[in-house]
């Protein structure tokens, strides 16, 4: 059992939690992730890493309401415990192992979707700590879906904030602003690190590749095992089959097969949902699903 | 038996009605059966079967306490030798070790010795008997990597020598290969392999879960900062194999490892699970293992109709006779002498059917099986809508690439002598990470010899 130290409420959807861990805590570093239970019958979810404390021992996690199983952890509290926090999992970021000299002659941007921001901010952070400074774009929805804006401005060089709906920053997608840093500003990018929904790291791709800008994506395909022992989150990169627990989760964008990527993701759908609206509407839940019957 | 040549047969559950549950397939032997069974044993003065097994078991002596109803007795002398004997007694492969070795085997039925042991140990269970440990402890700490059957095995063992034993388990449930491969039908998770490993903690072995050896902590740092004289590697087999043919990453394509740990690790079997299991119709399992016989079972459990897929006949199966007659008796079909060539899709990219291609046996290849070869021309499509591929596993690089000097051989497994002793000092390592992918009890039996050289090695260090 891991006791939750502080749990913060970002937006009604994104949570954050500070999870007591040490054996994680210790090792841990940008671009690895960990596996958490919720209980003693839950799933395996695997969730990129946030933060860490290595004196305090806690491991700080970043959670978007998803399906049956992130709604349950919302459920929890200060004070609680999650069942299992197995981790760290993954390679961590090559910013982190690469030689920092040769790292700090390069000019790089992140470009965080979403949830995104939350794996992106340990990276920047380290980067700032090292005395590099790199630019972020952060895209989100909508304004009250922009979270640790103020931790990463902190960190970060430029920091370009765009909304979906314009109710925040800029109006429209991260792929503009990248073009536009590019082609109005005239800035000049090494290395690009994109974290967030695949069809936006699709995208974001798409858009750095006209501009030769290599690209590093962090992937979150379905997971079991998370150790390498069952392949479920198997993806094509290149020419060959990788698993992302152990050979990722970040790999070189320009070569990875998002399109089987996205219809990977796909693949639980009906049940996943058809489980959540179990867990929160119960015995109310009349069959709205469309899929078990009961409206029949 | 009269003329004592015929074993008595154990009950079984009924193929057509078990073909729709989960529980368990062989009900075992009622005391009175298991007596009668002891009885036919000729309590040979150079006993065979002890040879035949990786644990030696003193066989002929439990055996004789159960013929004179001392089950008691009979718990007693198999837990000297065995730490889990109600999962060997369900999934060793006897005919090939202990029973080959019988006797009464050259004329007749061998002893069932398996069934004999799986009824003592369920009997100790079902009245509460532990095994005992009456060595002091001696306090010199031993880690062992995974909590499978030859983690156990090793820290069973050594717990019994008096050591202070800790397990090290990346899943958050022990067992390994017990909780996450063997299906429910075969290997009962609470009532079984549960209550072994408590036994296995009742000897005061510890169990830390969740921990990922060269993650969360390496074997360097165990030794150097933890404490730790000795390690036993036990880490297993863990990476599953790809045909690497097109359409594999299609959805409803899936490792035996990922369907059998959805099932069983993650209880997806049951409606109340939090884990899902893609339901398929038409299912078709690739290979001929022990581990596609499971997975077949598993699919037909869940609904599906299942075709075992395999490249070379059927005398060339490397599953267990009992588990390929199970496997027929419930249903399951089998397409033999044929190899998938390709995984075709629907629109939606989920699978749709299962290209393959005829083969002939030629020449003996170097496993001294004949080597199966592709008939031209004899292509054909089977429609399927998943497929499940048990083609064996590879040991998992995650720890030999984490610690300083561990040599591995050209196979990606841990290099270790006949005693489990690796390239470091004070570093054993056995079973599947040492074998490539084998059996329970080869692992077990690793376990108990790596048990032994690790002691000799502590005591030598003085």
């Amino acid at each position: 059992m891991y006791l939750i130290r502080k749990k913060t409420v970002l937006n009604p959807t994104i949570f954050m939690m500070d999870i007591v861990a040490p054996r994680v805590a210790r090792y841990c570093q940008p671009g690895q992730f960990v596996i958490v239970r919720v209980d003693a019958d839950g799933e395996r979810i695997p969730l990129t890493i946030c933060d860490y404390d290595r004196d305090e021992g806690t491991v700080t996690i970043a959670v978007q309401t998803m399906g049956a199983s992130t709604y349950k952890l919302m459920d929890l509290n200060e004070g609680d415990h999650v069942h299992d926090f197995a981790g760290p999992l993954g390679r961590p970021s090559d910013l982190v192992t690469d030689d920092i000299g040769e790292v700090r002659k390069k000019k790089i941007l992140f470009v965080a979707g979403g949830l995104g921001t939350a794996p992106v901010y340990p990276q920047v952070k380290w980067l700032h700590e090292h005395g590099i400074e790199a630019d972020v774009i952060v895209g989100a929805k909508t304004k009250d879906l922009v979270i640790l804006e103020d931790e990463m401005r902190a960190v970060c060089g430029n920091l370009y904030i765009t909304t979906d709906d314009g109710s925040y920053g800029r109006k429209g997608l991260v792929t503009e602003v990248i073009s536009d840093l590019v082609e109005k500003e005239g800035k000049h990018y090494d290395l690009c690190v994109s974290i967030g929904p695949t069809i936006m790291m699709k995208f974001c791709v798409l858009t750095t590749k006209k501009y030769n800008i290599p690209t590093i994506v962090s992937m979150n395909p379905i997971m079991v095992g998370g150790t390498g022992m069952c392949g479920a989150c198997r993806l094509t990169v290149g020419d060959e089959v990788k698993f992302a627990c152990i050979d990722g989760p970040e790999f070189d964008g320009f070569l990875v097969n998002f399109d089987e990527a996205i219809e990977r993701m796909k693949l639980y759908r009906t049940e996943e949902g058809r489980a959540l609206l179990e867990y929160r509407e119960g015995t109310t839940h009349h069959g709205g699903c469309g899929n078990c019957g009961g409206d029949r | 038996m009269a003329d004592g040549m015929i074993r008595v047969p154990v009950t079984e559950q009924d193929a057509q009605l078990r073909a729709k549950n989960f529980d368990e397939v062989c009900l075992g032997y009622t005391e009175d059966e298991a007596v009668d069974e002891a009885k036919r044993c000729l309590n040979c003065k150079n006993p065979m079967c002890v040879s035949g097994c990786p644990v030696r078991i003193n066989i002929p002596e439990f055996i004789h306490a159960v013929s004179e109803r001392d089950f008691d007795k009979a718990y007693e002398i198999i837990s000297r030798s065995s730490s889990l004997p109600a999962v060997c007694g369900r999934v060793c492969p006897q005919e090939t070790q202990c029973e080959s070795k019988c006797i009464r085997g050259i004329k007749g039925d061998a002893i069932a010795i398996g069934k004999l042991e799986r009824f003592v140990a369920d009997w100790a269970r079902t009245n509460g008997i532990k095994p005992h440990t009456d060595n002091a402890p001696n306090g010199h700490k031993i880690a062992v990597i995974g909590s499978g059957p030859s983690g156990l095995t090793c820290a069973g063992d050594l717990a019994r020598m008096g050591y202070d034993v800790t397990i090290f388990e990346a899943l958050h449930e022990a067992g390994g290969v017990l909780v996450y491969g063997i299906p429910e039908f075969r290997l009962p998770k609470d009532s079984v392999v549960k209550a072994e490993i408590d036994n296995v903690r009742s000897l005061g072995v510890k169990i830390e879960t969740n921990v990922v050896i060269g993650k969360s902590v390496t074997i360097d740092e165990l030794m150097d900062e933890e404490g730790f004289e000795a390690v036993f590697i036990g880490s297993g087999a863990g990476l599953p194999m790809f045909m690497k043919i097109p359409g594999e990453n299609a959805k409803g394509v899936f490792s035996a490892n990922e369907y059998l740990t959805r099932t069983n690790l993650m209880k997806a079997y049951r409606e109340d699970s939090a884990t899902p299991v893609f339901r398929a119709k038409k299912v078709a399992v690739v290979g001929g293992g022990n581990v596609a016989m499971d997975a077949a079972r598993m699919a037909l459990r869940l609904g599906a109709e299942v075709t075992i897929v395999y490249r070379r006949s059927e005398e060339e199966f490397p599953a267990r006779a009992e588990e390929v007659h199970h496997a027929k008796e419930e249903g399951v079909k089998f397409e033999l002498l044929t190899n998938p060539v390709e995984i075709l899709e629907n629109e939606d990219h989920f699978v749709r059917a299962l290209r393959c291609v005829r083969m002939e046996l030629g020449q003996p290849d170097e496993s001294g099986r004949r080597r199966p070869v592709a008939i031209e021309g004899s292509e054909f499509e089977m429609e399927m809508d998943a497929v499940i591929m048990a083609l064996g596993t590879s040991p998992n690089p995650m720890i030999a690439s984490t610690t300083e000097g561990l040599d591995i051989t050209k196979r990606k497994c841990i290099a270790a002598d006949e005693n489990g002793k690796t390239s470091r000092e004070g570093v054993f390592a056995g079973g599947d990470a040492v074998t490539g992918a084998a059996t329970v009890i080869l692992a077990m039996g690793a376990g108990k010899t790596a048990a032994k050289a690790i002691d000799e090695y502590i005591r030598n260090k003085g």
